[in-house]
């Protein structure tokens, strides 16, 4: 039995199931809230590639979920709200912006990294704060959720969560495959000892860099899927505090797994959603709750069966 | 000529505040190699903590003094409680415990003082306008500002540079194992540099609370800048957190006031506003940008 492949097929089957079981609860509730999970979960798990595999600590992901969603609100008002096409512009724009800001940033190492990418990622929030085209602070309206390859399947809620359950195994598909290839092993190396890396004859920034390039462009897709599913989007979408967001569901389901991003995410969400119906202070009880996850190490894991 | 006066002495106090609260995260960064993003919700508790003893004891002067020791009292009981494991983890850890502590403390706040911004009155002694110029008001309490500031920089100038808890806390940030081999009390270093960073963070704090409104969350957007500051002046140092933040202060104050005017003769008008809004609070983090290629490191990188 090849239970690497198993415990994700069980994992995704399960999510599968998630429409059926809604139909006994509020279910335009319960669907929303499953769809927002599995999308967050996307964005998380592109986190944990740069963070788990290549040992890059991006303060700065939700500038990619931020770029994907307007890619999808602007194509949208220009009348191409296609899924695929606002994907195929998302993915390249996100790519485009990684790369250039990366390339400064990987010149940085360990905190300045880390402050640098939280700096991009608050430029890019000033920038459409700032940029009254697109509504400013007060965010744009999608008039309808995007078409697929011209049809209106994604019109029906149930339809659009699997479209983001099929991205998120889809990501998680490639992500998988490419950090069990050369490329990941290195990419691994690189995050170990980049000078033996170095030495062996890899140039060890060419590799982060693709690295920050397939991340951007995978949070991007979930950027593209959340503007969809709230048909709306504004620079809240990239406050700093959303890029903590997702490092907090990637480090809560242990840092270097990418099924651990997953049900960090879901874990993460759901948690905020359930205290928030109990109190309207979620922060007093959510916050203890991380430190004391922080305090344990290795994420929800170590909480449960022990700290390091 | 006036405005530009004004504006330059409001980018000066912008920067003058954004030092007071870099000093000491820079110090904890290039130290004790801590990610303490919970920096700005200890300005923000300061605020609070000054509007709250000044409102209870009815002086300003009396509720100032009481609020140094409460925010370093609250530094370091967050030290003991929780910094203080953290120290030689995975820097993951720390950003995840310190996020979950702004979470606390903003939602904390938020509890306490209610969600509406508090305002505080400036001291009677400081209270009211000098003429800079004929016909030109300049509030002194921003005035008093800027010059405490500076004051307090040259403090902490002669202490960083010419004691030996300076000269300690200096060795620490180039090679804080190499000062513990030496048989210095590297906790106890710990706890003086975090204090240190506590206390000014605080005083940063109760300063502002005249002058802006005391509201939750007001720590988080400071935050961002004094990491754009640390980055622009090098981990670890005291001169560059200085510089950085006067250098953030003037560019992110005068961007804003004389930016779109300037584009305005490049360009015709409409485009240059648009583009001008646009591109003028993205100053600090071009420049940051265009530091960071030439210089890694920031322009002051402490020696290793």
């Amino acid at each position: 039995m090849n239970w690497r492949a198993v415990v994700p097929g069980f994992g995704f089957a399960a999510l599968a199931l998630v429409p059926l079981a809604a139909r006994w609860g509020p279910e335009a509730y319960a669907l929303n809230l499953a769809t927002r999970a599995l999308i967050f979960a996307l964005a998380a798990m592109s986190l944990q590639f740069m963070l788990g595999c290549g040992g890059l600590v991006s303060f700065g992901q939700a500038a990619y979920l931020g770029l994907g969603a307007y890619a999808a609100a602007i194509l949208a008002r220009y009348g191409g709200g296609d899924l695929l096409l606002e994907a195929g512009t998302a993915i390249p724009a996100a790519a485009l912006f990684a790369v250039a800001t990366s390339a400064i940033s990987l010149r940085a190492k360990g905190v300045y990294y880390i402050m640098s990418t939280l700096a991009f990622g608050q430029m890019l929030y000033f920038f459409f704060v700032s940029l009254s085209a697109l509504g400013g602070d007060d965010g744009v309206t999608l008039d309808a959720r995007a078409r697929l390859a011209g049809t209106d399947w994604l019109a029906s809620d149930r339809a659009f969560y699997y479209a983001a359950l099929a991205a998120l195994a889809l990501g998680y598909l490639l992500l998988d495959r490419i950090v069990g290839s050369r490329f990941g092993r290195v990419l691994g190396a690189i995050r170990q000892n980049p000078l033996r890396v170095r030495a062996l004859g890899f140039e060890p920034f060419r590799y982060q860099l693709a690295a920050c390039a397939i991340s951007a462009a995978l949070c991007a897709v979930a950027g593209v899927l959340l503007a969809n599913l709230n048909s709306f989007v504004s620079p809240a979408f990239m406050t700093w505090q959303r890029s903590g967001d997702l490092i907090v569901m990637t480090v809560l389901g242990g840092v270097g797994s990418l099924g651990g991003a997953i049900l960090g995410a879901l874990a993460y969400l759901l948690a905020s959603e359930l205290v928030s119906t109990y109190t309207e202070h979620s922060g007093l009880w959510i916050g203890p709750a991380l430190v004391l996850v922080a305090l344990r190490g290795r994420g929800l894991a170590g909480l449960v069966w022990g700290g390091r | 000529m006036a405005l530009l006066l004004v504006q330059t002495l409001n980018g000066l106090q912008l920067g003058i505040i954004l030092f007071l609260i870099s000093a000491g995260l820079t110090l904890v960064f290039g130290v004790m190699n801590f990610v303490n993003l919970a920096h700005g919700a200890q300005y923000m508790v300061g605020a609070y903590l000054a509007a709250w003893l000044i409102g209870l004891t009815g002086n300003f002067w009396l509720g100032l003094a009481l609020t140094l020791p409460a925010t370093l009292a609250f530094g370091l009981a967050l030290e003991a409680l929780i910094y203080r494991h953290l120290y030689n983890r995975d820097p993951l850890d720390q950003i995840l415990a310190t996020f979950g502590l702004i979470l606390f403390i903003d939602e904390g706040v938020k509890t306490i003082w209610g969600a509406e911004p508090i305002s505080v009155d400036t001291p009677a002694a400081l209270a009211g306008g000098v003429a800079l110029m004929p016909g030109l008001l300049y509030p002194i309490y921003r005035l008093a500002l800027i010059g405490a500031g500076l004051a307090v920089a040259a403090l902490l100038y002669l202490i960083v540079n010419h004691t030996r808890v300076g000269m300690r806390v200096r060795a620490g940030a180039s090679n804080s194992a190499m000062i513990s081999a030496l048989g210095i009390d590297i906790g106890r270093l710990f706890l003086i540099v975090f204090g240190l960073g506590a206390t000014l963070a605080g005083l940063a704090g109760a300063l502002v609370a005249p002058i802006l409104s005391v509201e939750p969350g007001m720590g988080d957007s400071v935050l961002i800048l004094v990491f754009v500051v640390i980055v622009i002046g090098g981990v670890g140092s005291i001169r560059g957190a200085f510089l950085g933040a006067l250098l953030v202060g003037l560019i992110d104050t005068l961007g804003r006031a004389f930016g779109p005017a300037l584009l305005d003769l490049a360009m015709n008008p409409s485009a240059a506003s648009q583009t001008g809004r646009s591109l003028t609070p993205m100053l600090i983090y071009l420049l940051m940008a265009g530091v960071l290629f030439v210089r890694p490191s920031g322009l002051f990188p402490v020696k290793r």
